[in-house]
């Protein structure tokens, strides 16, 4: 009976999102995946490999997925696996409080013929709450192993893993629809003749449904034959075209509360949790908005702007980097090359160390830190949903959905980062008008950081500025959403319940964040203090400051600042850095500092974040934003300081 | 008694100017009839309106049958509308031609699936049946769109009622399902339910689609 073992055994993790797939992966690899209490994370397959009890296991973590019907790209993306990849183990994760509700998937995959175990998770919430579950029984009735869980405590986590390595393929139950749906069925099953990996009574569900991948794989596999099979399914099809994906819920429904019977018993009334009642004070317009305005003024002003970039980075760059790190590094390169030339490459004005690391390390690195912290701990506490919600009216406006305003603050911290996650939105349409609003208008924490310690030397500049940028954001995107053709999409989002984070779990998420922006960035610091240096000792650098010199002159803005330009063009944050730099010598009056600093914001993506929008947009779309975004940050300087000239605000 | 199609039609155009327009009486012109329209004749001798050089009124036996057909007349156009999704001159025509089917009971049964509605698409007043009246009593006021719950209030899903079944898919994997008690929480900016012990925000468009019992 059985089988020779096998080199690896696949464990695919499954379920609804945010109910602790991810979690569990980690705990189970050791291996980090960003968890989040918030849906809708892992948009990619994430593969770990362990060892357990001397078996060699692969642990793939999917996205999120409500049904074996695919709706999402990220259910697709989960569907595929299942479909393609023929894992020796399928864990159904779901969250206990709602086990009525997602069980349905379960038998699903039960009915698929996948060899399947449920981890009942977050059990220690659902008992706080006074639910009870039999899960012995539940094991009973379903034919297939059960475990109660609670994986963000650790519960239940040995139990899985000693599962896996000893998981033997029972003979699940077999669960019966109404006579006339089963017949269907049957009548779409019987006409397949080909192998599949999923069982035939679940292909033919899914034919009936409409799934056009499906229909495509049968289509393939059954040759001749998949005419008479295309013709049955379109028999049934229209035979009970009036409500077919409702009978089907609603048979499914009747086998889930036959199943719970005695299984799970509820608490009369549900009690009113301290998540909660901050949940409502979030969601509510009249309290929401403060709550708003309250996080981004100690988050993001306070702890990014007020730490992350004043006492942070007066501490590293100042006292660190410019007190000890670079004598000894001009030093030491000094002593080592004796070529000028050379020397200039590294410690001169624009060296690689003198400038790329000191502006990475000492006025970078602080800021992104503190913003990932920040983010991280908003997006723990499941704020993000809540926010989405409120802002969802404004932002069907710009032609999005509340959805996107995730991708939109994530983008304070990083636009290339952000723009690969516009993704996550479901129109193509949606997804091009997030990338113009984040290429244009929405400044990343290094420039917000730097721009928020300039500014604030000269408080009218910086609402000036805010202002700017408020307009700029919603003009653009309301005129854009309106030259686009398209409809808006739906908005619908699961509200995760709100609670502490945990402190673990941010660390490690600020931690994998910052691994990847400082691997993203720091070779682009290098390459740009090589091109400046090159440019300089060629003379080309003097030439394209030459160059930029009459745009400069046309915003009312001394030459030098053509330098901030041009390494802005290498690195958003970096033309910040590099603007710091030119105000601490104290070069710019406050009118010039507001329009440089509106024209650098919106200033040409950085090139990290143009690659990211060729990647995802494709070369046409992202040369046009570009155009675009150059014409807008001009023309807007421009007319800025025209303003401020006529009024003689500042 | 059943009416000749052409009889309800004078009927419902006595309603309107009379018992909408305020006159005392209408018109041949108005009606677009000839003084010898069988159709003229019949009402008369039934004893259901009477006619006057050219001028005609509603007895009160008539004025209980010019209502009934203008209910009739409406509720065909709201079927069209409604639920044809049929507009514009084709639905009037339709309407016209559906109405005189509404007879033996139809009417109520019609009136029923669509929620007694109080106004045609015009805007006009729906004269109430008695089933709109036993339903105002019994309190049962059907079944209504998730937007016309009050927050804090709580119903049992009906159905849910789109074109779009990829959107039906999605909100039946939230929990959605008829048969399922659904909690608004709120209102504004978004629909907020619960529904089990989870809880979804959706936009104005999706919140009209789910229809919820009382």
């Amino acid at each position: 009976m059985s089988e020779p073992v096998k080199q690896t055994m696949k464990v695919a993790l499954v379920g609804n999102p945010n109910v602790g797939k991810s979690v569990l992966f980690n705990a189970l690899t050791g291996a980090y995946v960003t968890v989040s209490n918030y849906p809708g994370t892992s948009v990619e397959v994430s593969r770990g490999a362990v060892t357990i009890d001397g078996a060699e296991c692969e642990i793939i973590d999917t996205p999120g997925m409500y049904a074996l019907l695919p709706i999402t790209e990220e259910e697709r993306v989960a569907r595929e696996l299942l479909l393609k990849e023929s894992p020796d183990l399928v864990i159904h994760v779901l969250d206990a409080r709602n086990l009525e509700r997602m069980l349905s998937m379960t038998l699903q995959l039960i009915e698929a013929g996948l060899p399947t175990v449920l981890v009942v998770n977050i059990m220690d919430e659902a008992e706080r709450m006074g639910i009870s579950i039999d899960t012995r029984l539940l094991e009973e009735r379903l034919g297939i192993p059960v475990i109660a869980a609670a994986t963000a405590r650790k519960r239940g986590v040995a139990e899985i893993r000693n599962l896996i390595v000893n998981y033997q393929k029972g003979k699940p139950v077999e669960f019966l629809y109404s006579p006339r749906l089963e017949q269907d069925i049957a009548s779409v099953a019987d006409t397949l003749r080909a192998d599949y990996r999923l069982s035939q009574k679940a292909l033919s569900l899914l034919l009936l449904q409409g799934d056009d991948e499906v229909a495509e794989l049968v289509d393939r596999n059954e040759g001749e034959n998949s005419r008479t099979v295309a013709e049955q399914v379109r028999t049934v099809r229209f035979e009970r075209r009036e409500s077919f994906h409702v009978d089907l819920s609603m048979e499914r429904k009747r086998v889930v509360t036959a199943l719970l019977a005695g299984v799970l018993q509820l608490p009369d009334k549900r009690k009113a949790t301290t998540g909660e009642m901050l949940s409502n004070l979030a969601v509510r317009p009249l309290t929401g908005v403060p709550l708003l305005l309250i996080v981004l003024y100690f988050g993001l002003y306070k702890f990014v702007g007020d730490f992350g970039a004043g006492t942070l980075v007066d501490l590293l760059e100042k006292q660190f980097i410019e007190g000890y790190f670079s004598p000894v590094a001009i030093k030491a390169v000094k002593w080592l090359i004796p070529w000028e030339v050379i020397q200039e490459l590294f410690v001169g004005e624009y060296g690689i160390i003198t400038l790329g690391i000191r502006y990475a390390v000492g006025i970078i690195l602080p800021i992104v830190a503190t913003f990932f912290l920040f983010f991280s701990l908003l997006e723990d506490s499941g704020y993000f949903p809540r926010l989405a919600l409120l802002v969802d009216r404004i932002f069907k406006k710009i032609g999005l959905t509340g959805r996107a305003v995730i991708p939109m603050v994530l983008g304070f911290g990083c636009d290339t980062m952000a723009t690969m996650v516009t993704r996550t939105l479901e129109t193509v349409r949606e997804r091009i008008l997030a990338t113009i609003l984040l290429a244009l208008a929405i400044p990343c924490s290094a420039q917000l950081g730097v721009i928020l310690a300039l500014l604030s030397k000269a408080p009218g500049a910086l609402l000036a500025w805010g202002i700017c940028l408020l307009l700029i954001f919603l003009l653009v995107g309301f005129i854009a959403a309106r030259l686009m053709p398209g409809e808006t999409p739906m908005f619908y989002m699961e509200l995760p319940p709100m609670r502490l984070p945990q402190l673990s779990n941010i660390f490690t998420k600020t931690y994998t964040r910052m691994q990847w922006y400082f691997l993203e960035i720091l070779p682009l610091f290098i390459l740009a203090s090589v091109l400046l240096w090159l440019g300089k000792i060629t003379g080309f650098f003097e030439k394209a400051v030459d160059f930029l010199e009459p745009m400069m002159a046309s915003l009312g803005l001394p030459r030098d600042v053509a330098v901030a330009f041009i390494f802005g063009f290498f690195r958003r944050d970096y033309g910040a850095a590099g603007r710091f730099d030119l105000l601490s010598k104290g070069g710019l009056d406050p009118r010039q500092l507001t329009v440089a600093a509106v024209t650098l914001t919106l200033f040409i993506p950085c090139v990290a974040q143009f690659l990211i929008m060729k990647k995802e947009r494709g070369m046409k779309v992202a040369a046009l934003i570009g155009i675009f975004v150059s014409v807008m940050a001009f023309g807007s300087g421009w007319l800025l300081n025209q303003v401020l000239l006529v009024t003689g605000w500042l | 008694m059943k009416l000749s199609d052409k009889a309800e039609e004078i009927l419902e155009s006595m309603w309107i100017a009379i018992e909408e327009g305020g006159a005392k009486e209408a018109g041949y012109d108005l009606l677009g009839i000839s003084p010898a329209d069988p159709a003229l004749g019949e009402l008369e001798n039934i004893g259901l309106i009477s006619v006057e050089s050219e001028y005609v009124t509603f007895l009160p036996a008539g004025r209980v049958e010019g209502e009934k057909t203008i209910r009739r007349h409406r509720l065909a156009e709201r079927l069209m509308m409604d639920v044809f999704n049929i507009h514009g001159d084709s639905a009037e025509s339709k309407a016209c031609q559906f109405e005189h089917l509404l007879d033996d009971g139809v009417d109520v049964k019609l009136c029923t699936m669509l929620n007694h509605p109080s106004t045609c698409p015009h805007g006009k007043r729906i004269p109430p049946g008695d089933c709109c009246e036993e339903a105002r009593k019994s309190g049962d006021i059907g079944v209504v769109a998730l937007t016309e719950l009050r927050p804090g209030e709580s119903g049992e899903i009906a159905y849910i009622l789109t074109e779009d079944s990829k959107k039906m898919q999605k909100l039946m994997a939230m929990g959605v399902l008829p048969g399922n008690s659904i909690n608004l929480m709120q209102s504004f900016p978004s629909y907020i339910f619960r529904v089990g012990y989870s809880e979804f925000a959706i936009d104005t468009a999706m919140a009209r689609e789910i229809f919820v019992r009382r």
